[in-house]
């Protein structure tokens, strides 16, 4: 690799928290040579707006992954398991198609 | 199952490598080989896998980076986002030649502000086509080397201060039309870079109509500069920025038409576009006019006149024709606009270095290892 | 001693608390208005797209302190004069400026050495100010303290990578602080109207700020394995509208649309 080329240093993965009570989001990526840098070039980048809590850089290369279509028997479950999801049954009472929720 | 070096959206290395090519040369081979090859030795053929992301095209899903995906396809889409994220680059110039010059302080800031969300929507977008296994670097030297281009729309000078109210207004409102429809476009992260664009789009072009519609209250000399800016502009927003003609209603011949019809099929059938260039096209159309009637402007155009039968305005069929003449890869201006980037990178040369061995040197004296430096952080307690 | 054209268009002013007071303001503003113009030129020139994006967010940070600056100063000397009026329609030698601000860009170490005296200055005049009596004047400061914070980030981390990466970078960024130093002294100069102001308490004065500052960039100079230089001169006279010729250009250049179009309304 030729490190002089623009865009050649190391990919970071971005995450923010926008308000609180939220989670870190993925918003993107950012390419720096070092994580200070990273998290400035981050700053400048997804943070123009809003008034965000709090950002997480993280080496792209750092990220283990495993998605569905690749057939992973990570996700083979979630599909057939309807009892995880109030909809499998019968509402608490007759109110409305939601009923009323259990608390 | 594979630990694998990216957050999902970031195909493996091997993968990058394969594909690197593809991006950069039109003659490339299949990008997606290495990928498709690695899918599919899980157990599913081809057309299996064809059959997969045609049903999710179908029923209006995205398709993600790890999702396998026709070579086309991705080529497609490289194309389409490099030359976006080009445009974006290449555009910050006419406009960032008025920075220094802006007549009042309100204005320069806006001004800076709208420059900085084109390097920033740039960024979203080459950051998007790295996704697919592409390079930054290697979409920027393609630019460099003629290879890939931006919207020819930017080769024009701004000549006057007016020029940046009339490219905000007119480039950049034609580009919220075109771009509004790719905030769902098939591809998630091109999708989700577009959601935050348009979002950052819609304060370029409300400011620059705002400066115009200064310029229009203000003295008969500053009126006569927002006409001339926008007889200069009106043409390369209403023909460049939509790309070009895919019907027989763009003023092409036949031809033409016929064969950016096809290409706008394809891209449609991959839910990459929406719409037809045409018919975005008259979309903006309809918008202008009477945006420039409040105004006071006189657009460059004498046919446009609303036509009750079509619900739109008709206007003047584009001479394509004169406009690959003018606009071709070697004016003036498309050179200015190359050498200048150039210049900006290959100066910047040094700096790059620096930055890249000091990371090197950074690594190699132990900086912190281990999970608990991998996330690196700033919160706003910490952040002054 | 120092003349600003303010004073020499009413020589009654001088110990008028609010003239001083706006006259002061001029100065930082001038200082911010100036090195903003300097990074506006960068944009679309910087090494990477993600400077370019930086730099403008400094120089859109500066020249927001400017308009706050420069429209309390036109309230405060009883000319009335706007934001605007003050940066388009003075002249060169109306400009009070320190010198450093004005400096040519010249190649990225030069900017960032000039950024790196700015910022590490500014920061610690903006905290000061922060603490100042005028409830206005205080939340500015503050407000700016932690912007040029930012800008300070900036330098520091692009003082070490060029400092500790290739030969070159090191040769280059230790020309850019060479090239800039002897402008440093004149952002602690003391003049009367900055004395008498610090008398009162109305805003510190930067003077007794110079150590620390020296202490800081010290730091960060040393720790990118530079050194820190030591001019046999130092320049001054931005204060008092003695001006660079370069800055007749920038200030040309500043000023030309608003100058063309007489009554204009933008």
């Amino acid at each position: 690799m030729n490190r002089n080329d623009e865009g050649a240093p190391a990919s970071w993965e971005v995450f923010l928290r926008a308000r609180r009570g939220l989670a870190h989001q993925h918003v993107g990526s950012v390419r720096a040579a070092g994580p200070d840098t990273a998290l400035a070039a981050a700053r400048d980048l997804y943070t123009r707006r809003g008034d965000p809590l709090s950002l997480w850089v993280v080496r792209s290369d750092a990220v283990h992954a495993a998605s569905p279509d690749e057939r992973d028997p990570y996700f083979s479950g979630a599909r057939h398991k309807p009892y995880r999801y109030p909809e499998h049954f019968p509402p608490l009472n007759d109110k409305g198609p939601e009923g009323d929720h259990d608390q | 199952m594979n630990a694998r070096p990216a957050v999902g959206d970031r195909p493996e290395q091997a993968t990058r490598d394969a594909t690197r090519a593809a991006g950069t040369t039109t003659a490339a081979p299949p990008s997606g080989q290495a990928h498709s090859a690695a899918s599919a030795g899980q157990g599913a053929g081809q057309d299996e896998l064809l059959a997969h992301f045609d049903a999710l095209i179908e029923q209006g899903e995205t398709i993600e980076p790890r999702d396998w995906m026709p070579d086309g396809y991705r080529r497609m889409l490289i194309r389409q986002i490099a030359q976006h994220a080009h445009s974006e680059i290449i555009g910050m110039q006419p406009e960032g030649a008025w920075l220094t010059r802006a007549p009042s302080l309100h204005r320069k800031s806006v001004l800076i502000a709208k420059v900085q969300d084109e390097a920033g929507h740039g960024l979203y977008l080459y950051s998007a086509a790295e996704t697919l296994g592409v390079d930054r670097a290697d979409l920027l030297d393609a630019l460099h080397l003629g290879r890939q281009r931006a919207s020819a729309t930017f080769n024009h000078p701004a000549l006057t201060w007016a020029d940046t109210g009339a490219i905000a207004w007119l480039t950049d409102g034609a580009a919220v039309i075109n771009q509004a429809p790719l905030c769902r476009t098939s591809y998630g992260p091109y999708a989700r870079a577009m959601r935050r664009v348009c979002q950052e789009e819609a304060f370029h072009v409300r400011q620059g109509y705002d400066l115009m519609r200064a310029l229009c209250k203000g003295t008969p000399e500053q009126k006569a500069m927002a006409q001339d800016a926008v007889d200069r502009w009106w043409l390369p927003a209403v023909a460049l920025m939509f790309g070009p003609p895919d019907t027989e209603a763009g003023g092409s011949d036949a031809r033409t038409a016929a064969l950016g019809a096809a290409v706008s099929r394809r891209a449609m059938a991959w839910g990459i576009k929406r719409h037809t260039n045409d018919e975005l096209r008259q979309r903006f159309v309809d918008q202008c006019v009477p945006q420039a009637e409040r105004l006071g402007l006189t657009l460059p155009d004498p046919a446009i006149r609303w036509n009750e039968e079509r619900g739109h305005y008709d206007f003047s069929p584009i001479d394509w024709d004169t406009y690959r003449t003018a606009l071709g890869e070697d004016t003036h201006w498309a050179r200015r606009r190359i050498d200048h980037r150039k210049a900006a990178h290959d100066e910047g040369a040094w700096v790059r270095e620096a930055a890249a061995a000091y990371a090197a040197r950074e690594e190699a004296s132990g900086a912190p290892a281990g999970p608990a430096a991998d996330v690196h952080r700033q919160t706003q307690e910490e952040r002054v | 001693m120092t003349t600003t054209s303010d004073q020499r268009a009413n020589p009654a002013a001088s110990a008028c608390p609010d003239v001083d007071l706006a006259t002061h303001l001029l100065r930082l503003g001038d200082d911010a208005l100036v090195l903003g113009q300097r990074l506006c030129a960068w944009i679309t020139r910087a090494p990477l797209i993600e400077e370019d994006l930086a730099l403008s967010n400094i120089a859109l940070d500066l020249v927001g302190h400017a308009r706050a600056l420069l429209t309390r100063s036109g309230r405060l000397d009883g000319t009335g004069r706007t934001e605007d009026d003050l940066a388009f329609t003075r002249r060169e030698r109306d400009f009070t400026n320190a010198l450093l601000t004005e400096l040519p860009n010249g190649d990225f170490a030069t900017t960032i050495a000039r950024q790196l005296a700015y910022t590490h200055y500014a920061c610690l005049y903006y905290e000061a100010l922060a603490g100042c009596p005028d409830p206005e004047l205080a939340a500015f400061g503050a407000r700016a303290a932690k912007e040029v914070a930012f800008h300070r980030l900036h330098a520091d981390r692009w003082v070490r990578q060029l400092g500790l990466g290739t030969a070159q970078s090191a040769r280059r960024m230790q020309q850019g602080l060479e090239r800039v130093w002897p402008y440093t002294a004149e952002l602690f100069d003391e003049d009367d109207v900055v004395r008498r102001l610090a008398a009162t308490g109305a805003v510190p004065s930067p003077a007794p700020l110079r150590p620390a500052w020296e202490r800081e960039v010290t730091k960060v100079v040393t720790g990118a394995g530079l050194t820190v230089p030591t001019p046999s001169w130092t320049a001054g006279g931005g204060r008092s509208g003695l001006h660079t010729e370069e800055f007749t250009d920038l200030i040309g250049e500043l000023q030309s649309v608003h100058r063309q179009f007489p009554g204009g309304t933008w």
